[in-house]
């Protein structure tokens, strides 16, 4: 056995309602760990023979939800939600905090499998071996909050009434989808509290189409037994101490960025990434920290960081509004990217966001691109049910993300995400307006831009990574530099927040892993073999990819239009990413991953890392 | 934390709780030496997001969860002012926690017997934790001729009263 494990998965088919659980083999747990990893292997093994015919929204897709050994230990509780992505076809390991991993975990779980899909809406309530698939009728159509409220209630009634004299019964924990989800919409996020997100890969589109609402869990039993406590204690002390020292994250989480990474990195997308400088002190954190912050320190289970905070509008024409933070992200894609910058306005779109249940990013970059079009012209008013989309009119954009989630007039294109928008309205107008999509792979880019070179990514880092846009998750070289996807899937497989192992060092996290597994792992060992084969896996479903789409890295591996255009103002004005040197860059790097020179993983490559299957399904592809 | 000779208290301040909920965690530790939200004698609750708050024993003036007990299986630590439960005694059959204005006592959720704080013999480990995120929300002070009764309140009527602090009018939606 491995230690920091519950030792079972709950597999529930939600066609048949049959609920079964099930264990898998101590070798896969071993070199898979968790959370995205284990969710690669799983779907390879599952629907890696069929996986170009598995439609992301079908019934035969699997959803999943995977905690890692780490989860519940490490300071940061998170879960991994997963499957084939409606975004880019591929596996994204999507990680969204709270306690729902934990919970889970002292249920006795390690994950849900979630297979097929039910005929009307429903929730999986879970209290401990306890399992049932529930009617959600009456919460299907709500928005976040209200989702939020009711199952709270629901689920505390139902614990009361069948555990009468346990005491007062603690809320569960839940996933759930709003509005957005529920219409299948690729933007859409699995959400948590008022809303964290797990929002890259568009997994609430998933369970919407399996029609599950939510997922709540109340585990009563302790978090599983590790190797050693005391070094689990030692090392967690470490972590905190290390961090309630650092102010930065603790303070501001984020949100000290929506200024700051427009002003001094200048990498902060700024009307669909027209420019990427701004100096509007008006957007500063000490505005957002002075006017509208109600709770300055929000935190998830074991938390240290608590780099949340809580965000309400009080007075004025967005009274009312209420979400978390926002984060940079979102003060980029619901801010500056609409030409906004007050937050008032920005918290106002970052809470009807949550509350509609889509994803701030991969929405506000869709809109931005809509608004550029609207600027050129390609777009007219006629052509947006009425609405006129200008830089800075948040009412005008709302509406827009209103007619999204719920696939109103225009919003059932749009809902399919800015790729495949963008390559219905280039049809439409016979324009090519790829080149105003900021994305990658189906993907939408993360707020951080290249072309300073003042930020962290790298100009090959959104073109070659597996999980396309995502800026948590980036190819660099070498690939052991903390930044690496490599190092990345560590964290989203051990499952675990990675905002609180900033100021600790590199092998902390490995001796972590030792501590509650009972398992050595060196970073090299890591690198070079687990961390890359599950690197593999993943590039080879992004590559076999289907039904409706299919990326050819010649094409695809590549930097959006928009990068290739010169800084317009700024500090780092004139400023791109140079072809030549991506297009070495990226040679190296598929070198170092092991790729062919059309970026397909050779077969040398994966026979050594025991993947030889993995090699006879990419063959058609070479 | 120095450890307090006289009775103490253990003074909350809710609305700075951040919801780390590491004092579940430290309580767990120290009382089942394993990371076990449900057998802390602490608790988070959050009923409402951003509205976290820890649940524990207020130790009132006039202890009506000991008076309640059938079979004696509470009493109070005259060093501490705690109440402790005696294992052994306890029948689970749940009368202090109808007894307790706040309801706070809960069962085990594997043994047989009710969870109450019982302040870790002077020096709260949920305290220490909470200090040393300098959050702030619990703190040891000398237990004084005080109405300490007062936060002997149910999760629902605390959350009530932070719902309307933090999001005013708008709380009574959420609840």
């Amino acid at each position: 056995m491995i230690f920091g494990y519950a030792g079972k998965f709950l597999e529930v088919d939600l066609s048949t309602e049959n609920i079964k659980e099930i264990k898998l083999d101590y070798e896969v747990l071993r070199d898979y760990v968790g959370g995205r990893g284990l969710a690669t292997k799983i779907l390879w093994d599952r629907l890696g023979s069929k996986w170009e015919t598995v439609a992301p929204l079908g019934p035969e897709n699997i959803l999943l939800f995977l905690t890692g050994p780490l989860t519940g230990f490490f300071p940061g509780g998170r879960i991994c939600v997963s499957g084939k992505s409606p975004q880019s076809n591929g596996v994204v390991g999507s990680t969204v905090a709270g306690e729902f991993g934990v919970e889970l975990k002292c249920a006795g779980y390690d994950g849900i499998i979630i297979t097929g899909e039910a005929e009307k809406p429903v929730y999986l309530f879970i209290k401990d071996s306890d399992v049932e698939i529930r009617d959600a009728s009456h919460v299907w159509g709500k928005d976040a909050k209200q989702t939020v409220r009711l199952f709270t209630k629901e689920c505390r009634g139902i614990l009361k009434k069948r555990f009468p004299h346990y005491g007062e019964w603690k809320e569960p924990s839940i996933l759930y989808i709003g509005p957005a989800g529920e219409n299948k919409v690729r933007t859409a996020i699995v959400g948590a509290k008022w809303t964290h997100a797990a929002g890259y890969g568009g997994y609430g589109a998933v369970m919407g189409s399996k029609r599950l609402k939510a997922i709540a869990v109340k585990g009563t039993g302790p978090l599983p037994e590790v190797a050693d406590m005391e070094k689990v204690k030692q090392l967690t002390q470490a972590i905190c101490e290390d961090v309630y020292e650092k102010e930065l994250w603790r303070r501001w989480g984020t949100g000290s960025a929506g200024y700051e990474v427009g002003a001094t990195t200048s990498s902060e997308p700024i009307r669909n990434w027209q420019e990427e400088w701004h100096d509007e002190k008006s957007f500063g954190v000490d505005k957002f920290e002075n006017r509208v912050w109600i709770k300055p320190y929000w935190g998830d289970f074991g938390c240290p960081t608590t780099c949340l905070k809580i965000a309400m509008v009080k007075t004025g024409r967005f009274k009312g509004a209420i979400t978390d933070n926002p984060d940079y992200e979102l003060q980029a894609y619901l801010g500056t990217n609409f030409g906004i910058f007050t937050p008032e306005e920005n918290v106002f779109l970052s809470s009807l966001i949550d509350d509609l249940g889509l994803c701030g990013i991969q929405t506000g970059n869709l809109l931005g691109f809509v608004a550029e079009l609207f600027q050129r012209g390609i777009l007219a008013k006629q052509d947006l049910d009425g609405l006129e989309p200008k830089w800075g009119d948040a009412e005008a954009f709302a509406a827009l993300a209103r007619k999204i989630a719920f696939r109103e007039g225009i919003g059932d294109l749009l809902a399919e995400g800015a790729y495949r928008a963008a390559l219905k309205i280039g049809e439409m107008k016979k324009v090519d307006v790829l080149q105003y999509v900021v994305q990658c792979k189906g993907i939408s880019l993360g707020a951080h831009g290249i072309r300073s070179g003042k930020d962290y990514p790298e100009i090959i880092s959104y073109a070659c990574s597996v999980q396309g846009g995502d800026h948590t998750s980036v190819a660099c070289l070498p690939l052991d530099d903390s930044r690496s996807e490599l190092i990345m899937i560590f964290h989203d497989s051990a499952v675990y927040c990675y905002f609180n192992i900033f100021g600790i060092p590199r092998n902390l996290k490995f001796e972590f892993y030792k501590a509650v597994t009972g398992l050595e792992l060196a970073q090299e060992e890591w690198v070079n073999t687990k961390a890359l084969r599950i690197l593999q896996l993943q590039r080879a479903m992004l590559l076999l990819g289907g039904p409706d789409l299919k990326w050819n890295p010649k094409i695809h591996d590549e930097n959006p239009a928009r990068f290739y255009e010169p800084l317009p103002s700024g500090p780092y004005k004139g400023k791109t990413v140079d072809k030549a040197k991506f297009e070495q860059d990226k040679k190296e790097y598929y070198e170092a991953v092991g790729w062919d020179k059309n970026g397909i993983p050779k077969s040398e490559a994966l026979e050594k890392l025991g993947l030889q299957d993995v090699d006879k399904a990419l063959e058609k592809l070479r | 934390m120095t450890t307090k000779k006289e009775p103490i208290w253990v003074a909350r301040d809710f609305s700075k709780c951040s919801g780390c909920r590491k004092c579940e965690i430290a309580c767990s530790l120290f009382h089942e030496n394993r990371i076990w939200p449900e057998a802390s004698r602490i608790r988070v609750f959050m009923l409402v997001p951003g509205l976290e708050f820890p649940h524990f024993c207020a130790q009132c003036e006039d202890y009506p969860c000991v008076e309640a007990c059938q079979v004696e299986a509470l009493s109070i630590d005259s060093k501490t002012g705690a109440v402790l439960v005696d294992e052994e005694k306890c029948t689970g059959c749940g009368q202090c926690i109808d007894a307790c204005p706040g309801r706070v006592p809960h069962m085990h959720p594997t043994e047989n017997h009710i969870l109450i704080c019982d302040l870790c013999g002077g020096d709260p480990q949920c305290v220490k934790v909470c200090q040393e995120g300098k959050w702030n929300v619990l703190k040891t002070v000398s237990k004084k001729n005080y109405a300490y009764k007062l936060y002997a309140r149910t999760p629902e009527e605390i959350t009530r009263d932070l719902a309307v602090k933090m999001y005013g009018e708008l709380g009574e939606e959420f609840l």
